[in-house]
Order: C-alpha cells, then structure tokens, then sequence
C-alpha cells in the first residue's frame, strides 16, 4: 500500500518535471500556432503518393523549421541531441560491402527524379546530387546548395574511417548536422542500399572519374 | 506569322548561346544568356497572346448570370483593373480575407458571373476553367508592368496572412526534408545552372515575385503565380496546396511584402 503511494508519488513529480522541461523548451523554441495549423491542414490534399501525412513533421523538420532557434546559441543543446537521434537510425550495409559500381553511381546523381505527386510508388527515385554539388569534373551543370565533391577520395583518402563517414552521411546527413539541407537518403529510403553503394563508389573508387 | 518565326530563332539561338556557355566555364550561370534572349523578343512575349484573350473574357458576358468581369473589384474600387495587381494580396471586406489575385478573380467571377469556384479549384491547370483564368490573370497583371509592388500589412488580418506565410516559408516536411528555405535563403545558390532568388531578401523577393506570372518558354505555357507555388511544393515532395487556399496566399503575401518597392515586370519571360 505504501508502496505504491510512493510510486504515485514519484509518477506525480516526473510528469511535472516534464511539463516544466517542455515550457522551457517551448520558451526559447517557436510556439505551437494553432492557426497556422490549421492552415496548413485545410491547403493540402494527398495526391497519388503524396499522401498528407508528408507535412506531419518530425523532430528534426519541427526543430529546423525554426530557423532563429536551430541555427542560435540557445538551440545548440537540441542540435546535439537532433544528430544524435538521426545517427541512430543509420544502418551499415547488409553485405558489408560499401563501393558499388561507380557508373551506376553517375546515373543515379544525375536523376533528379522521384518522390513527387507526378511519380509513382515504382518511381526509381534519382539522388539528385548534381542539383547541389558539383561531382565528375566533366558535369558542368551542376549547383552550388553544398559543397564541391570533385576529388572526393582522392583529397580525403580511402581509409575505412572516411568510408563510415561518408555512408553515414549519405545515409542520414542530419546526424552531423542538424539542419543540413541533404536529404536524408538512407532514413526516409529514397535510395536503396544499392544505389547508396553505387553512389558511394563515385566518390570513392579510385577509378571514378571524381577521382581522376 | 512573323512573331512565331522571330521566336523560334531566338530559341535556337538560346540553346546555341547555353551551350556555347556550357562549353566555356561552368561557372557562368546561364542568367547573362537568358537576358539576352528577354531583350531579344522582348517586343514579342507570348504573352501577349494571353493577354489579348483575358482582355476580351474580361469584357465578355459569361456565366449564369451572363455578365462580364467589368464591375470586378481588384481593391482599388470596382472596374480599376490599372495597378491593382502590385498591391494584391490584399484584405478585402466583403469577404473579409485576405486575397491574392487568383482568389480575388473567383470571388468576382462567382458573385458578378455566378460561376461555381469549386470548379475553378478542382480543374487542372492549363485547361478547362482554368484556361480562362490563366488568360485574365495575363490581362491584369500586364496592366501593372512597370509599377512597384506596394503591398500592406496595416490591416491585422494582412499583417497575421504575412505572419503565416513567413511560417510556412520555413516549415520543412516531406521525404527530402525541404521547405521553401531549402533553396531560397541565401544569396548566390543555384540548382544544377538555375540560379535560386534569395527570397528572404527584398532584392531576392523582388525578382522571384516580380516576374512572375510568366510565360515559360521551357513548357510553352503561361504559368499564373498560383502554378508556380503548385510546382515548387510538387519539387519539395509535399502533397498537392489546394488551388487559392491560404497557404498559397500567406506565402505570396510573404513575397511580395518582402519584395515592396521592387519593380512589377509581370508578365515576365521565364527559362
């Protein structure tokens, strides 16, 4: 009987500990609009594969969509904490095997496609990366949202450190940084692990023309 | 005769011109080469064809109530159609909204013509009811060229719509993660050789919301600012904004406020 008081107790006082960390958090962190929730409910329909619950945000897309917060001072213990959680959704490759083929890997940097209400579910959805990265030196339209990868391997090095880091980054790039513009390949499987392999093998295979 | 003849030279000199750029640096954007192709055609946008058409369904009876648009009230007093554009969104009292030009022309053309807008929402761009639409919105925008854009947040409700939109401008979703900000927040970003206004900016604003809407020379079409929002969410990977619903217009009344005292070049001539 006593016991389960104190348990009682001890519930009561967590579930107050919690408010009080999440109005603090609310405090520095932009407010719940209802209006705007409301908006944004009422101006969307699903169309074919995209359905509404693509503007249900997670963690990640609720933090980085308060630029004032994520990028200051005050949120710098969130961003921690943001990349954390995203690093914990990477997943090694199943085969161990990291470098795929390299021409593959061109093809599917340059498709910018997938993924939108015009596609459908059997979409291969393209990773787009000469959209924002300038790649094989000889792909001259390429954008400027993220940095060069030209010489990739070759300034970096081949070793396995650099191999993890870059799957990982490919993967799920908001686990280095919480509001960095890539997509998060891997987490919302936009790629498959054999495109993400062949991707990699661009940047990385001493034979892909980034490296040559 | 000679317009289509003088515009598909210019367009095969256009792709000469890109890919003689393409050839020379990467690093040159392919902007200097398509303002020279807007200088090149500028007395012949296609636009104008759509403009000739919008102009007379402005003026022509229709609908079941068999009147034309004449009496329509763009917020600067019924039948003023001269500048009405580079002050819209606006709050207007009969509806009590705040209304972009699009919107506004549904209200018009349901109480003046009573047409049902559900059918203007629901029909596909570029046909049907929207055609018509397409070229009024030509008609009425060509009328400001050359204006500035002079929107206002003095009424709460346009300063709460420009809140909102300034929200959603930001608000990040779907499977790629991107909002509007993804691309649009900083200065000198391009994607692939399309260089990307930095709308949080009046400089950036006023390009992105003064130029349109545009005939696209890509597509053949002339695309209404409403099209241009429906095909920038569809690239974010985010479901279908409804024609005319408010986060269409919050995110234009963020632009245009933003772009305020920049020049209407409406309708613009796009890639």
């Amino acid at each position: 009987m006593k016991m389960t008081h104190i348990k009682k107790l001890f519930t009561i006082a967590g579930f107050i500990f919690a408010v009080g960390a999440m109005q603090t958090n609310a405090f520095a962190q932009q407010k719940n609009d209802p209006k705007f929730n409301k908006m944004m409910q009422d101006s969307f329909r699903a169309d074919g594969i995209a359905g509404l619950d693509r503007i249900k945000q997670d963690e990640t897309q609720k933090f980085c969509s308060d630029p004032v917060f994520s990028e200051g001072k005050q949120g710098a213990a969130t961003r921690e904490k943001i990349q954390k959680i995203n690093m914990a959704t990477i997943q090694q490759p199943s085969d161990g095997k990291y470098i795929g083929d390299w021409k593959s890997g061109e093809r599917i940097a340059q498709s910018g496609r997938g993924a939108t209400w015009s596609d459908k579910a059997d979409t291969a959805v393209g990773g787009g990366c000469y959209n924002c990265h300038q790649i094989n030196p000889k792909e001259v339209s390429y954008g400027n949202i993220g940095p060069s990868l030209t010489g990739y391997g070759k300034l970096r090095g081949y070793s396995q450190e650099i191999v993890t880091y870059t799957w990982n980054r490919i993967n799920n790039s908001k686990a280095y940084n919480a509001c960095s513009n890539m997509p998060r390949f891997g987490h919302f499987k936009l790629l498959t692990e054999k495109q993400m392999q062949d991707v990699m093998a661009l940047l990385l295979d001493p034979e892909s023309p980034v490296n040559n | 005769m000679q317009r289509t003849y003088k515009l598909g030279l210019a367009t095969s000199l256009l792709a000469a011109l890109l890919t003689m750029t393409s050839s020379v640096s990467a690093q040159n954007s392919a902007t200097d080469d398509i303002a020279k192709y807007r200088e090149m055609i500028a007395d012949g946008n296609p636009s104008e064809l759509y403009e000739a058409a919008g102009e007379e369904l402005w003026k022509k009876p229709a609908g079941p109530k068999n009147a034309s648009l004449e009496k329509c009230d763009l917020g600067l007093g019924a039948g003023v159609v001269k500048g009405a554009a580079a002050q819209l969104p606006r709050y207007f009292k009969d509806t009590n909204k705040v209304q972009d030009l699009e919107s506004r022309l549904m209200t018009c053309m349901q109480a003046l013509q009573g047409r049902d807008p559900q059918e203007m929402i629901d029909a596909p761009f570029q046909k049907g009811p929207k055609k018509d639409m397409e070229a009024i919105v030509a008609y009425v925008v060509t009328l400001s060229k050359g204006d500035k854009i002079k929107v206002s947040t003095a009424h709460p409700k346009e300063k709460e719509m420009y809140d909102l939109g300034k929200r959603t401008f930001f608000y990040q979703g779907g499977p790629m993660d991107f909002s509007c900000a993804s691309c649009h927040a900083e200065n000198g970003k391009r994607i692939r050789l399309q260089d990307l206004p930095n709308i949080t900016e009046q400089k950036g604003a006023a390009m992105g919301w003064g130029y349109w809407p545009a005939y696209r020379v890509s597509s053949g079409q002339f695309w209404t600012m409403q099209q241009r929002l429906n095909d920038c969410y569809r690239q974010q990977r985010f479901p279908y904004p409804i024609y005319g619903s408010d986060v269409t217009i919050a995110l234009s009344m963020y632009m245009a406020k933003t772009g305020n005292g920049g020049t209407v070049e409406t309708p613009g001539l796009k890639r």
